[in-house]
């Protein structure tokens, strides 16, 4: 039996709204309900698991290419922000260079990115500078293409201790674009004695709550693993990896510690918020040229990690060949020192130390940018981790970092 | 109102009409946006956080589709401390925006209603700050507040603080964020129901012998109630998902991590998915609760 309605207007056009509301809401639902079941579905399709295939390449009649880098890693003009090396490249190739400052940060990048590379789509960029590990992921995934070392004769110049690294012997996937050292770096008015080593930072009181330590694994764990005499360019244990992680742990919890950052330190030692920090070599010399030179760069007395960032092409990008043109163009030694004289960062060209000579031989005797024999023994490299070992070791070091 | 038109006769009058189809189809666009930006993002994210790592063929960021429950308990037996600490810095930053905000309100929507362009000007300065990044003005208070910043420096003068004593990076500057970011949205929804305030009743109020404290709160309060509700939900539920003032580029430190550091970091660094998802869905499950006592204890659900 039909329900009566309220007679007063007002109410009873309230209550026959209410109702139609609740049928929408039940038909809402149900529909809801389809929509999910069918996504649901969907969702649990099995992916194609086929190897991806290059993309081909439109080189010859497509005169340009797409250069994905890290910020401050590429010559410079002061004002009108041109890249000197890069503008001779395009005058001489005719290839034109979108050089792009897209990567912050190694594990950003890659989650901006993998969902195209999984489809063996373009990412936007021809080549794209990354880091030794992050490197190693991609080409263990298929990510890359194989360079062509004929159209890079100028590889003859590559530094022979980077030719056969474990994660591409031969370097047929992958070419390094520079090297860094982590180490010390310390505020040189409060400090003016230094220090060298990790440990001595940690333990001095005016320190407490100043001192930053990198967000990168490798580096910071590595750091104070090899204050604790282990080798980490060998096979380590896990409990060795732990304790110097527990080391790391205490220091937060006790506020010694006061963040774990990117690239971002550098801003707090500008601010004066950190006095010292586990840092990269490059980034002491480009901070002490714009802020007034404050700062003292240090490889600790136990020894420092040697990192590299690498060119790479992935897999569905169309310009191959242009951008192998680019890297010829960065292994020849006259351009390589240029580039050098300004990022400061180590470069992998054989050559390059003389032709740098000729521009500023100051900077020739520079050891972190042309490292000798002696600062070479005290870099080591972090030897490159299982995919069980990586996902265990980072997300230990990442619960550290969260406070957890 | 018309009450008495329960008890009266009753008349029994036609059903709500048939909808026509047109009202249908005019629904589609809605439902089909609906389905494609929020249901099915919902779908994903519940199947994403059931997955387990693809044992066979293992490497990271692969996972396999699955029914692993066992992820809630994972990431629950993991991150339970910065959970509570998410509810507990957000709950303080809303209840500091609406210490600030009310009489900030009650100023603008009240006291200026007879200055109207001073009141113009004060709401314009409310709204100002959306003008810039709120990422750009975060980093400003970091500036600010820096250990060799002004602040620190006046304080440390005047003895307040000690020698040594800093102020980025602690629980104090991450709820400080979260509250001046979240000042507008709290602020706005309050001003219009304070605007609407009807002068008449507060007059009453003193008429019928309350002093101007309990006309206060048993007039103006109640009648400003549904800009308060609205303005703590506009701060209380991104404020526990926010994820910018936590973190250490900003204000926080490792020690101020919030949920949405955590649910960024293993999604990012880690790839990590099914334990962000997890993460995401317990969030928003555990937001939905206070909301929803809130909302009850508050009646006010036909504001939404």
């Amino acid at each position: 039996m039909p329900r009566s309605l309220p007679e007063d207007p007002l109410i009873r056009s309230l209550v026959v709204q209410a109702r139609r509301a609740q049928l929408t809401r039940r038909g809402m639902l149900a529909g809801a309900t389809a929509a999910a079941t069918a996504l649901a579905l969907a969702a649990c399709a099995p992916a194609g698991a086929n190897k991806l295939k290059p993309a081909s390449d439109v080189s010859s009649t497509d005169k340009k290419m797409i250069w994905a880098n890290w910020p401050l890693y590429m010559d410079t003009t002061e004002g009108t922000g041109a890249h000197p090396t890069l503008d001779s490249f395009t005058t001489k190739s005719g290839i034109k260079v979108d050089y792009r400052e897209d990567v912050d940060d190694n594990s950003s990048y890659y989650a901006k990115v993998k969902d195209q590379l999984a489809l063996g789509k373009d990412i936007g960029a021809d080549t794209v500078c990354l880091t030794d590990w992050m490197v190693s992921r991609w080409i263990r995934f298929g990510y890359t293409q194989t360079l062509d070392h004929s159209k890079i004769p100028n590889i003859k110049n590559l530094n022979p201790n980077l030719l056969n690294i474990d994660y591409d012997k031969g370097r047929k996937q992958s070419l390094p674009w520079q090297g860094g050292f982590a180490g010390i770096c310390w505020n040189k008015q409060e400090f003016p004695n230094g220090f060298t080593s990790v440990s001595e930072m940690l333990k001095e009181p005016k320190l407490k709550g100043r001192i930053e330590v990198l967000s990168e694994m490798r580096d910071t764990v590595g750091l104070v693993m090899l204050e604790n005499n282990v080798d980490i360019s060998g096979n380590f244990t896990d409990a060795q990896f732990h304790n110097a992680l527990a080391v790391l742990k205490k220091n937060i919890d006790d506020g010694v510690i006061r963040s774990v950052k990117g690239n971002s330190y550098t801003e707090d030692l500008v601010s004066g918020d950190a006095l010292a920090a586990i840092c990269w070599s490059g980034d002491v010399t480009a901070t002490n040229a714009s802020n007034g030179d404050k700062w003292t760069f240090a490889i600790p007395d136990a020894g420092g990690t040697l990192w590299n960032d690498n060119f790479l092409i992935p897999i569905g990008a169309k310009h191959k060949a242009n951008a192998e043109a680019v890297m010829n163009w960065y292994y020849d030694p006259q351009i390589a020192a240029e580039v050098a004289a300004y990022v400061n960062y180590i470069t992998p060209v054989v050559g390059a130390k003389e032709a740098a000579a000729s521009i500023d031989p100051v900077l020739a005797e520079n050891n972190l940018i042309f490292p000798d024999e002696a600062t070479l023994k005290k870099a080591h490299v972090f030897h490159t981790l299982t995919p069980a070992q990586e996902q265990s070791y980072s997300s230990a070091f990442q619960s550290v970092l969260l406070g957890a | 109102m018309a009450f008495g038109a329960f008890s009266g006769e009753t008349v029994v009058i036609e059903q709500p009409r048939r909808r026509s189809r047109a009202a249908l189809w005019l629904l589609l666009p809605g439902v089909v946006y609906l389905a494609a930006t929020y249901l099915a993002p919902l779908v994903s994210l519940v199947v994403t956080s059931l997955k387990t790592p693809d044992l066979t063929n293992f490497d990271i960021g692969r996972y396999q589709y699955a029914f692993e429950i066992g992820n809630y308990g994972h990431v629950i037996a993991t991150y339970w401390p910065i959970i509570l600490r998410s509810f507990g810095y957000s709950a303080l930053a809303t209840i500091f925006a609406l210490l600030i905000s009310y009489p900030l309100a009650y100023f603008i929507g009240v006291t200026l209603r007879t200055y109207p362009l001073w009141q113009a000007l004060a709401l314009i300065l409310v709204i100002a700050p959306f003008f810039m990044s709120f990422l750009l003005r975060t980093l400003a208070w970091k500036a600010i507040f820096a250990d060799e910043g002004p602040v620190i420096h006046f304080l440390q003068s005047l003895n307040i603080l000690p020698a040594n004593a800093h102020l980025n990076g602690t629980p104090f500057m991450v709820i400080f964020g979260l509250t001046y970011n979240f000042i507008p949205f709290m602020a706005l929804p309050i001003y219009t129901s304070l605007e609407r305030l009807d002068l008449r009743l507060l007059e009453a109020g003193s008429d019928l012998y309350a002093n101007p404290g309990s006309t206060f709160l048993r007039v103006t309060v109640p009648l400003s109630l549904p800009g308060v509700v609205s303005g703590t939900l506009l701060t209380f539920i991104p404020a526990t998902g926010d994820y910018v003032n936590a973190s250490p580029q900003f204000l926080g430190s490792t020690q101020t991590a919030m949920v949405g550091n955590v649910i960024s970091d293993t999604y990012f660094n880690l790839q990590d998915y099914p334990s962000a998802a997890a993460l995401s869905i317990i969030l928003m499950v555990l937001i939905l609760i206070p909301v929803a006592i809130y909302l009850s204890v508050t009646k006010t659900e036909d504001l939404l």
